[in-house]
């Protein structure tokens, strides 16, 4: 297959109205001693060909195991009609909505998208997306050094290893001193942040729920903070958002976070979806695209990309971010899921994953060898302390069916014994009691 | 059109939760709930299908429109791709799995799509190694330039500036900046190429390397691309190629061959993923061999007996620049066409999409003025400067052809080309298409002679007529309140 119309006889009268006798011709500014030295691409299948070769491929993935991992990706069920909106091609083989008028209907979407982001942080602004939790993170720590021109950065270390080593490698180059405060019973250690806060910190930066999965009120933190004229920064898990406080109700100047948990499937890690909200006062700070409303010649409503002169396309090597394609397409999915589950439905859905977690935590207390950590309140996701290492625990897990959770070893030293479970909606009573008893066979042989 | 709010009714909803089959726990206490609800809208499901429905059907797009949206090639996107990335085997598989103990073994099919589409793109590009990890192309580049910074800090010094031609994208030189670099910025010349004398000028020791795009954003193969880039090696600093633009040279140069160190594809361009409504794209980052060991973490290595592990023991590697592996599902997408295209499949893409940008070009020429009248590769860009006589302007001719049902081309881009409209074909757009764009543009250029206002007025057969640019930038309304 190759997707291309021309016959032999379009080629022929393309060639003629050029002027060229070959296609060979048109390619004559490449010099001889600039081709390709080897070009070894196999030979072309058909579609059923190529099919059953990643259809085989696919089912080598473990996909049938009950899953009990998050670790900030969550594994939650995505309504159909998500997939057949957003598979809607007028949508997704459409460019950027450069040309306003014939591109209302992604404009209007983006719109839309924004104002739920500002729903669910409480913030005023948002923007069309950014590429996922970890970027998006960064946008927002860039942000503030610009906002507040200082250069060091205070993170709470119950914020995503994986997002707070994307930040330092970014930032590699340009000077900015991150200082790391622990997490004390679960929470983030308020001695420990005041003690390195001062009016050279541009920003401290938290995670709700962070990744052990413990909940907080950031109030007294976000109010220390701006005593010393810095921001605040929360990365956030936006379902947790239909119960817990929101970062606007706790004072954040801006909110960021992985969108992934909004409809989006897990996709072996992409494509996901950054999320950014901020007061509006910072407006023209923000990375990305952003749409706004206006109105047309006969002051009919219409919406446009808005306060381009931020952006690379105009600004270059002085734009606030080089972000130029983002992940429109997963922000209008997490349009059609949050839109498909209303005001009531995020709110029970939360609820409904409180409640699971908090009946796993119920069963697994009383596996023997397993102590459920409870000095915090969690979410959907919660600590477990081990009587074994828990990478074998999880490996012995696996050939019982279930993916039981991430090691937290993995990311923090001296919590080998320590697992991190996650519960969904998606996890029934059954599973999660099967999985209880299937711990305690793993823990006793 | 009504928003999705506006259309909110209290008590509706699209989407049924299971019933809980838990026992009631006790609440979250109350210091941690929100008080002031989110105000999602409240709607059923056939209220959320007729909305998105009819959402969609206010775009253009290239499976409804011609979308000759110059460097964006936007090529016919195959159906069945969206299939093989929606296989649960696929979209269901939690990033973390392989990071467990043992976990590699339960997501072979990911890694090994991965490695394989890795090896792929190297040899197109002549690269020694790819990381699959950039999330667009933008991300490609600042990843290449922190490769870039990462290799000459090895080296001793990180040197002080990014050389870009003025030519360039955009996001070219707000990479460069944003990973630390100052940018120096290289006119064009009379011919439409990089101006050697400034180059050499600002070429030193304190150069960190050389960011370029091949063919550049004129739509033309600079000859002398070889000497630009030994120049830049004589300095010790590296070449950086964009890839926006590959789509015109499938199997007849390669960026490795040419001597770039550092490559970046879109494979929402040349490799035909949708680009849907501003992404996700993906924009993988190759490199020549002395840079391959400070690529981000982790890389997928495959072992004597066939399987395939995550690496993350790499002491030079500069870090983490995505969460994971990349945008996973854009890259199977990428991977499957071009296993379906092949070796002759991907040459003819490029003679195709050639063969049809300079069919438009010769067919435009007499009635616009051409930035650079010569054969051009995958692109051609033509100025409205005639057209500006009659106060006719690109942007104008761009709203007329929106009232034809062709979505405009890349407008005042490159910059430096005044009244630009930049032409992208591709290979997948009919003789027919590319007549009926031809005669409109014709169209246009007699109107603009004839009767200006009519293109003046233009669009009039969209949802919208033109919309005030300037006073949504003024008084910013960015969210719908009640």
């Amino acid at each position: 297959m190759n997707y291309i119309p021309h016959t032999d006889k379009d080629k022929q009268e393309m060639l003629k109205a050029i002027g060229v006798k070959s296609v060979n011709e048109l390619f004559k500014d490449i010099p001889a001693s600039l081709r390709p030295k080897s070009f070894n691409i196999p030979q072309g299948k058909s579609e059923f060909e190529v099919m059953e070769q990643l259809k085989k491929l696919s089912e080598k993935n473990a996909t049938y195991l009950t899953n009990f991992i998050g670790g900030g990706f969550y594994d939650h069920y995505i309504p159909a009609a998500v997939d057949a909106l957003a598979s809607r091609s007028e949508f997704y083989t459409a460019y950027t909505p450069y040309q306003p008028e014939c591109s209302q209907g992604w404009l209007q979407a983006i719109y839309e998208y924004q104002t739920v982001i500002c729903e669910l942080t409480g913030l005023d602004v948002s923007n069309a997306s950014l590429y996922d939790g970890g970027t998006a993170l960064y946008e927002a720590a860039m942000m503030a050094v610009r906002l507040t021109e200082r250069k060091k950065i205070i993170v709470d270390s119950g914020v995503n290893l994986i997002y707070r080593t994307m930040l330092y490698t970014y930032t590699s180059n340009l000077a900015i001193e991150f200082i790391e405060t622990p997490v004390v019973h679960g929470q983030s250690c308020r001695e420990d942040i005041y003690k390195h806060l001062d009016d050279k910190t541009a920003a401290v930066i938290v995670q709700n729920p962070n990744f052990f999965g413990a909940v907080d009120d950031f109030s007294d933190i976000v109010e220390k903070v701006h005593s010393k004229g810095a921001l605040a920064i929360a990365s956030v898990y936006p379902v947790s958002l239909g119960i817990l406080k929101s970062p606007a109700e706790m004072g954040f100047d801006i909110a960021t976070g992985e969108g992934q948990s909004l409809g989006i499937p897990l996709s072996f890690g992409g494509p996901y979806l950054g999320f950014i909200a901020v007061k509006k006062e910072h407006m023209r700070q923000m990375p990305g695209r952003i749409v706004g409303e206006t109105l047309d010649r006969d002051s009919k409503r219409g919406f446009v990309l808005t306060l381009q002169a931020r952006e690379q396309h105009i600004r270059r090597e002085r734009a606030t971010s080089n972000i130029c394609s983002n992940e429109a397409l997963c922000a209008l999915r997490a349009l059609i899921y949050t839109s498909s589950l209303g005001k009531r439905g995020l709110q029970d859905l939360a609820n409904l994953n409180y409640q699971k977690a908090e009946f796993a935590k119920f069963t697994l207390d009383k596996v023997a060898g397993v102590k459920v950590k409870r000095s915090a309140p969690t979410f959907n996701e919660f600590t477990l302390e081990l009587s074994k290492n828990a990478d074998e625990v999880v490996c012995s897990m696996i050939n019982k069916g279930f993916a039981c959770g991430f090691p937290l070893g993995r990311f923090y030293k001296g919590l080998d014994n320590y697992l991190l479970v996650a519960v969904t909606e998606k996890r029934t009573k059954e599973e999660i009691v099967n999985f209880a008893n299937s711990l305690e066979a793993a823990l006793c042989s | 059109m009504q928003l999705i709010f506006e259309r909110s009714c209290n008590g509706r909803q699209g989407f049924r939760l299971p019933q809980s089959d838990v026992s009631l726990a006790e609440g979250l206490p109350k210091k941690y709930c929100r008080k002031n609800e989110a105000n999602l809208p409240e709607v059923s499901e056939l209220d959320l299908v007729r909305h998105f429905s009819n959402l969609s059907r206010l775009n253009f797009s290239v499976d409804t429109n011609f979308y000759p949206l110059g460097s964006c090639t936007m090529k016919y996107n195959p159906k069945f791709t969206e299939k093989v990335a929606s296989l649960e085997g696929f979209a269901g598989l939690h990033p973390l799995i392989p990071q467990l103990l043992g976990g590699g073994m339960l997501a072979q099919g990911s890694l090994e799509v991965l490695y394989h589409a890795e090896r792929l793109l190297s040899e197109i590009t002549g690269m020694a190694a790819f990381t699959t990890q950039p999330l667009a192309g933008a991300h490609g580049e600042l990843t290449g330039v922190m490769l870039i910074s990462a290799y000459h800090k090895n080296n001793g010094s990180l040197r002080k500036h990014i050389i870009i031609p003025d030519s360039s994208h955009g996001t070219n030189p707000a990479s460069a900046a944003i990973a630390g670099y100052d940018v120096i910025v290289i006119p064009t010349d009379k011919d439409g190429f990089l101006d050697m004398v400034s180059y050499k000028k600002a070429l030193n020791k304190e150069t960190a390397a050389v960011m370029l795009t091949c063919p550049d954003t004129l739509g033309l193969f600079n000859p002398k691309i070889k000497e630009i880039t030994d120049l830049a090696h004589s300095v010790g600093a590296l070449m950086y190629y964009d890839g926006a633009n590959l789509n015109a040279i499938l199997g007849k140069c390669r960026p490795g061959d040419i001597g770039f160190d550092v490559v970046h594809l879109n494979l929402h361009k040349t490799f035909a993923t949708p680009h849907g409504g501003g992404g996700p794209g993906a924009g993988p980052v190759g490199v020549s061999g002395k840079l391959v060991d400070f690529l981000p973490i982790s890389r997928v290595v495959r072992r004597p007996d066939g399987t395939y592990f995550l690496d993350y023991q790499r002491h030079k590697s500069i870090g983490y620049i995505a969460p994971f592996y990349g945008n996973f599902a854009v890259i199977l997408k990428a991977y499957a066409y071009i296993l379906a295209l092949g070796k002759e499949g991907l040459i003819e893409a490029s003679e195709n999409a050639v063969l049809s940008a300079n069919y438009c070009l010769s067919r435009l020429k007499g009635y616009f003025e051409v930035a650079f009248d010569k054969i051009c590769m995958h692109e051609c860009v033509l100025s409205a400067s005639r057209q500006i006589k009659q106060g006719v302007h690109a942007l104008d001719i761009a709203k007329f052809l929106i009232d034809k049902g062709f979505h405009p081309p890349t407008i005042y881009f490159p910059l430096i080309v005044k009244e630009a409209m930049m032409i992208e074909p591709t290979e997948s757009e009919s003789k027919e298409t590319l007549d009926r764009f031809i005669e409109v543009m014709i169209e246009a250029a007699k109107l603009s002679e004839t009767n200006p206002e009519a293109l003046h007025l233009a669009p009039l057969t969209m949802p919208v007529k033109r919309l005030d640019e300037t006073k949504a930038a003024r008084e910013p309304n960015l969210r719908w309140k009640p």
